[in-house]
């Protein structure tokens, strides 16, 4: 089973459903022995930093998460689930998972860029990994997003992607995945990159 | 991405590229054009002209529900979830969008956005609801505009119309455009009255203005008829994504025809998928 964390974050259907659709047993969960007996979990979701680690913390689900990180058994986060899993987000100066070394910022509105970042960015992959099997390289996978991490660890970063600056917009760390862009809204290539974890056998 | 003379120095700072949109009209759960379209379709059904266009390169989709009766309004509710089940690119579902409920049972059946016309301009703070408890990035605020004489209430000489552009509402096209970005809108849809259904090309001078005014990604809708008129609203205009309708549905042009013609003058567009 994959448990699809619920930390009552929007846009945890999308997620479901593409995890149906490729034919996996996914289940929406906040229940903690529900997660640490998981296969696998993706931690996906839309929303501010704040807001999302108060409600992980709120719930318990902060330290099962670390613990299921501690498990080896593979989990994948996917835009606000990147930007949590390193010690701080620029964003309401909030203290993340602190999973990974690293932080989270803004990028620098300017008269010509706009932020948040809506659409179809391309994302060259700057490490091979399995994540990217049969992922053509570069590819445009979709964003919605006015932060972005920075990881402390460079050999952590396996894609990157331009806006005003270049960003980290994947990375990967012994059993950990996380993508900035949602890869269950972009089309068949992020189906592709879905099912690459999906199928993984750890 | 190469960067180009064509572009401005916006589209070359932001290397996202220019999304196209097909809207399809949907009434009682059929979808009331598009009879050109090829091969296995069922006609009028709104999954497989979303299967259609997703497999054909379009970057998101919009759904229009133009039933009436909130009885219907379930089928499309069906419908939404239908498509949300098997097309994985972002879409949107306008249409009689009114409540903060409304707006809930849309995002819950699966679309990543609402899109809100007449229902916002009723009542604005159905937007600053609307992106407190879903975020910005969910709303999307489309509005009718039709050219008219300047006055002191319309300096820009556009006025926002409701009700599928039969009703005048007295205020400025820009000013509302501004004032729903501070409610809290993530985007913003121009439709231009006067373009729409007239294949002459977008209104290049509305969507500039209000493109280059607001921090949020402009859509422009109305009056497309060839993929010329897509690059001038996004080179001329700085629009950010364009909304397509007759021009795809009935067979004129695909999506991916129309990606090539952009890639060719210069316009970062999603070329595979």
């Amino acid at each position: 089973m994959i448990a699809i964390i619920d930390y009552g974050a929007g846009n945890l259907t999308s997620v479901e459903r593409a995890v149906t659709y490729l034919g996996y047993d996914g289940s929406i969960t906040a229940d903690s022995e529900t997660i640490l007996t998981a296969e696998k979990v993706i931690f996906p979701g839309v929303g501010a930093a704040r807001a999302t680690m108060d409600n992980l913390n709120t719930a318990g689900i902060a330290k099962v998460l670390q613990a299921f990180y501690k498990s080896g058994k593979p989990m994948l986060g996917i835009c606000i689930g990147i930007q949590i899993l390193f010690d701080h987000s620029e964003e309401e100066d909030t203290p993340c998972l602190g999973l990974l070394p690293g932080v989270v910022k803004k990028f620098d509105a300017t008269p010509t860029l706009k932020v948040p970042q809506i659409g179809w960015n391309e994302v060259y992959q700057s490490q091979s990994h399995p994540i990217f099997h049969d992922v053509p390289n570069p590819a445009h996978f979709y964003f919605v997003n006015s932060y972005y991490p920075v990881p402390q660890a460079a050999s952590d970063v396996i894609g990157r992607a331009t806006y005003g600056v270049e960003f980290c917009s994947v990375v990967a760390h012994q059993n950990l995945i996380a993508t900035q862009f949602h890869l269950e809204k972009s089309g068949r290539i992020g189906l592709k990159m879905l099912d690459n974890f999906l199928r993984d056998k750890g | 991405m190469k960067a180009n003379a064509a572009l401005s120095h916006t589209q070359i700072d932001a290397m996202i590229t220019k999304r196209i949109i097909p809207c399809l009209d949907v009434r009682a759960g059929k979808v009331t054009k598009g009879i050109a379209f090829q091969g296995n379709i069922d006609v009028g059904d709104p999954v497989g002209m979303a299967r259609f266009y997703y497999e054909g390169g379009a970057d998101e989709l919009v759904f229009y529900d133009i039933t009436a009766s909130n009885e219907r309004r379930d089928i499309m509710i069906e419908v939404v979830s239908a498509v949300a089940g098997e097309i994985f690119i972002p879409f949107s579902v306008g249409g009689g969008l009114r409540t903060l409920d409304d707006m809930r049972r849309v995002l819950l059946a699966g679309a990543e956005k609402v899109s809100i016309d007449s229902g916002a301009v009723r009542n604005p703070q159905l937007i600053a609801e609307g992106a407190k408890a879903f975020g910005s990035q969910c709303v999307v605020l489309s509005m009718q505009v039709k050219c008219v004489p300047t006055s002191d209430h319309i300096p820009s000489g556009y006025e926002i119309y409701i009700d599928g552009g039969r009703r005048p509402m007295g205020l400025d096209a820009i000013q509302w455009a501004e004032r729903g970005v501070e409610l809290g809108a993530g985007e913003i849809v121009v439709n231009s009255i006067d373009q729409d259904g007239t294949k002459a090309g977008y209104e290049l001078k509305l969507t500039k203005a209000i493109a280059d005014r607001v921090p949020v990604p402009v859509i422009a809708s109305g009056g497309a008829g060839n993929p010329q008129h897509l690059r001038d609203v996004f080179v001329k205009s700085n629009a950010d994504a364009a909304i397509v309708a007759s021009i795809t549905h009935y067979g004129e042009f695909a999506i991916g025809h129309i990606k090539r013609y952009l890639e060719g003058a210069g316009v970062p567009v999603r070329n595979t998928w």
